[in-house]
């Protein structure tokens, strides 16, 4: 049993726990409407992206943080803009962006090497190791930031989620609230990186919220458990992570993966017919409200 | 008494593909008017106009300072497994009285009065998919009213559902123009609505004709919109549109 707590007095697995808690509750918060608006390959898009700017940044030799979260930002507009333009689709604008943008990240580490801060491997997988006090503080920012968006905005996102193009013809700012979801969704990625890394965050983006979704059909409980589910698969994962001794991101993304099929297990599977229509690929105005179909 | 609405020489355009071109039209309070045309005739488009979720590519869009404007989607775009009760989805639509989650006891009660005047209060704790296709429709316009709108917008209400919703439908939007409401749908179900509507729309990328449909329910408009020849009978003063070939078949003329 001592043997189980030891891991609990290193400082280092302290920080890294704390961090996958707030990652795992601040992914599986946004998680919610990221899956009900059929954004998670926005999710995944932009984790990939964010990689480059990191990378970008630290052959560069300006803070990771601050030139990633630019980068990260700049691609979650160019996306909207690109999808309002209607000419291609969402998905398209993405793929273009966010691979040219991954692709790029791994061209300067593999060239220049790693210039501080996280290695290749941590950023791409996530590790227990790679935390600091900054990473915590940005996590609790990244937070706070999404929990006010929610709560103050609670309405007028319940309705963007639900029905964009009639949210944007009742008075609803969408394009606003919009950025306002894409600025906050940069910020937790970016703040993810460290434990959960790029490859994997999509994954926490998306599972916490289709777990939920088994469990409830209110948006509010849901809203509540995807957090908790979140919260949860990080402390597991982390604390599995130390005792395995593989990457924080696979054990939190497995953890995740296991409550889902425990709970699909104690639900059934005709809960599953909840979940469909959740992250459908094919609503290219997720991003880019219009109402109604072309006549 | 001013328009609502009126659209001058409204041309609209999506890319470089003209939808809709030389549109003028009035809404007045009170006004309860259909468009009809089949797919791609426009309709959706002049709707989102009237919204002013699209900007015409010339013409002109004049709507009464303050207009308030409530919107009833098409149910075949509704995300029905979406987690959400029948009064969360009316309140939504309210704008809210304090920026907590939470909603407020005279906001509840707004939306009880309109989902009872609608006749679904008992089912404001439902989950939306468990509604039939009329009560559906019920909530989506209890949505559309809690925001008390002088406009009434529908796209396609009576798609998709029986007779006797579809009738349901419209005289319960009959009662909402009496009480002033402009109600403004588009349809492509003719016979339905010459029997409601006291206007209606032509619309084939430009307005046709319109007017009461003994005017626009004519065969020679509705082979501009339609482009086919249709047969119209009249039928306790109603004019009823047959499929001329359907018509002749049954008739023995065709063989």
């Amino acid at each position: 049993m001592s043997g189980l707590l030891e891991m609990f007095s290193y400082d280092f697995f302290v920080k890294g726990l704390a961090a996958a808690v707030l990652a795992g509750a601040l992914c599986g918060l946004l998680s919610t409407f990221i899956t009900l608006r059929g954004m998670s390959y926005i999710g995944h898009g932009l984790s990939h992206s964010i990689f480059g700017g990191f990378a970008a940044s630290a052959v560069v030799g300006i803070n990771v943080v601050l030139g990633a979260g630019i980068w990260g930002l700049g691609t979650a507009f160019a996306i909207n803009w690109v999808a309002r333009k209607r000419s291609i689709g969402a998905d398209a604008a993405i793929g273009v962006v966010t691979t040219a943008s991954f692709a790029l990240g791994v061209a300067l580490l593999k060239k220049f090497g790693q210039q501080g801060g996280l290695s290749f491997d941590q950023a791409l997988f996530g590790s227990i190791l790679g935390v600091r006090a900054s990473d915590l503080i940005l996590l609790g920012v990244a937070l706070l930031a999404t929990l006010l968006l929610v709560v103050l905005r609670y309405r007028q996102l319940l309705f963007l989620t639900f029905d964009p193009d009639v949210a944007a013809v009742s008075g609803v700012n969408t394009r606003r609230l919009d950025a306002l979801v894409m600025a906050v969704l940069s910020l937790s990625i970016l703040a993810s990186l460290t434990v959960i890394g790029v490859t994997l965050v999509a994954a926490i983006l998306v599972v916490p919220s289709v777990i939920a979704r088994l469990l409830t059909n209110s948006f509010s409980k849901m809203l509540v458990i995807a957090t908790g589910v979140g919260a949860f698969s990080g402390f597991v994962g982390m604390v599995a992570s130390y005792q395995l001794d593989v990457p924080s991101g696979t054990t939190i993304v497995l953890t995740s993966a296991a409550l889902f099929v425990i709970v699909l297990a104690l639900t059934g599977p005709r809960r599953l017919r909840r979940t469909a229509g959740m992250d459908d690929h094919t609503d290219a105005a997720a991003v880019a409200p219009a109402v109604g179909s072309r006549a | 008494m001013s328009p609502l609405v009126r659209l001058d020489s409204v041309a609209a355009a999506y890319d470089d593909t003209l939808v809709l071109h030389d549109v003028s039209h009035s809404i007045e309070p009170g006004d309860f008017t259909g468009i009809v045309g089949p797919s791609g005739s426009g309709k959706t488009t002049m709707l989102r106009v009237l919204l002013g979720s699209m900007t015409p590519v010339s013409g002109s869009v004049v709507r009464a300072p303050g207009l308030r404007v409530g919107y009833v989607p098409q149910l075949e775009t509704v995300s029905w497994g979406f987690p959400v009760t029948v009064a969360e989805c009316v309140l939504m639509a309210r704008k809210p009285a304090h920026v907590w989650p939470w909603s407020t006891p005279a906001e509840r009660a707004d939306v009880g009065a309109v989902l009872e005047r609608l006749g679904i209060d008992d089912l404001a704790r439902r989950h939306i998919r468990e509604l039939s296709g009329g009560q559906q429709q019920r909530m989506f316009l209890a949505r559309a009213l809690v925001r008390r709108p002088q406009l009434l917008l529908l796209d396609e209400p009576t798609s998709g559902v029986d007779v006797q919703t579809r009738h349901e439908v419209l005289h319960l939007l009959e009662d909402l123009s009496r009480d002033g409401i402009a109600v403004l749908l588009t349809t492509h179900d003719l016979n339905g609505m010459a029997a409601h509507l006291p206007q209606l729309v032509a619309l084939a990328g430009h307005v046709v004709a319109s007017g009461p449909p003994s005017e626009v329910i004519v065969p020679g408009v509705l082979e501009q919109v339609f482009g086919a020849r249709m047969e119209v009978l009249q039928h306790l003063g109603i004019p009823v549109v047959v499929d001329g070939y359907d018509h002749a078949l049954r008739s023995g003329v065709a063989s």
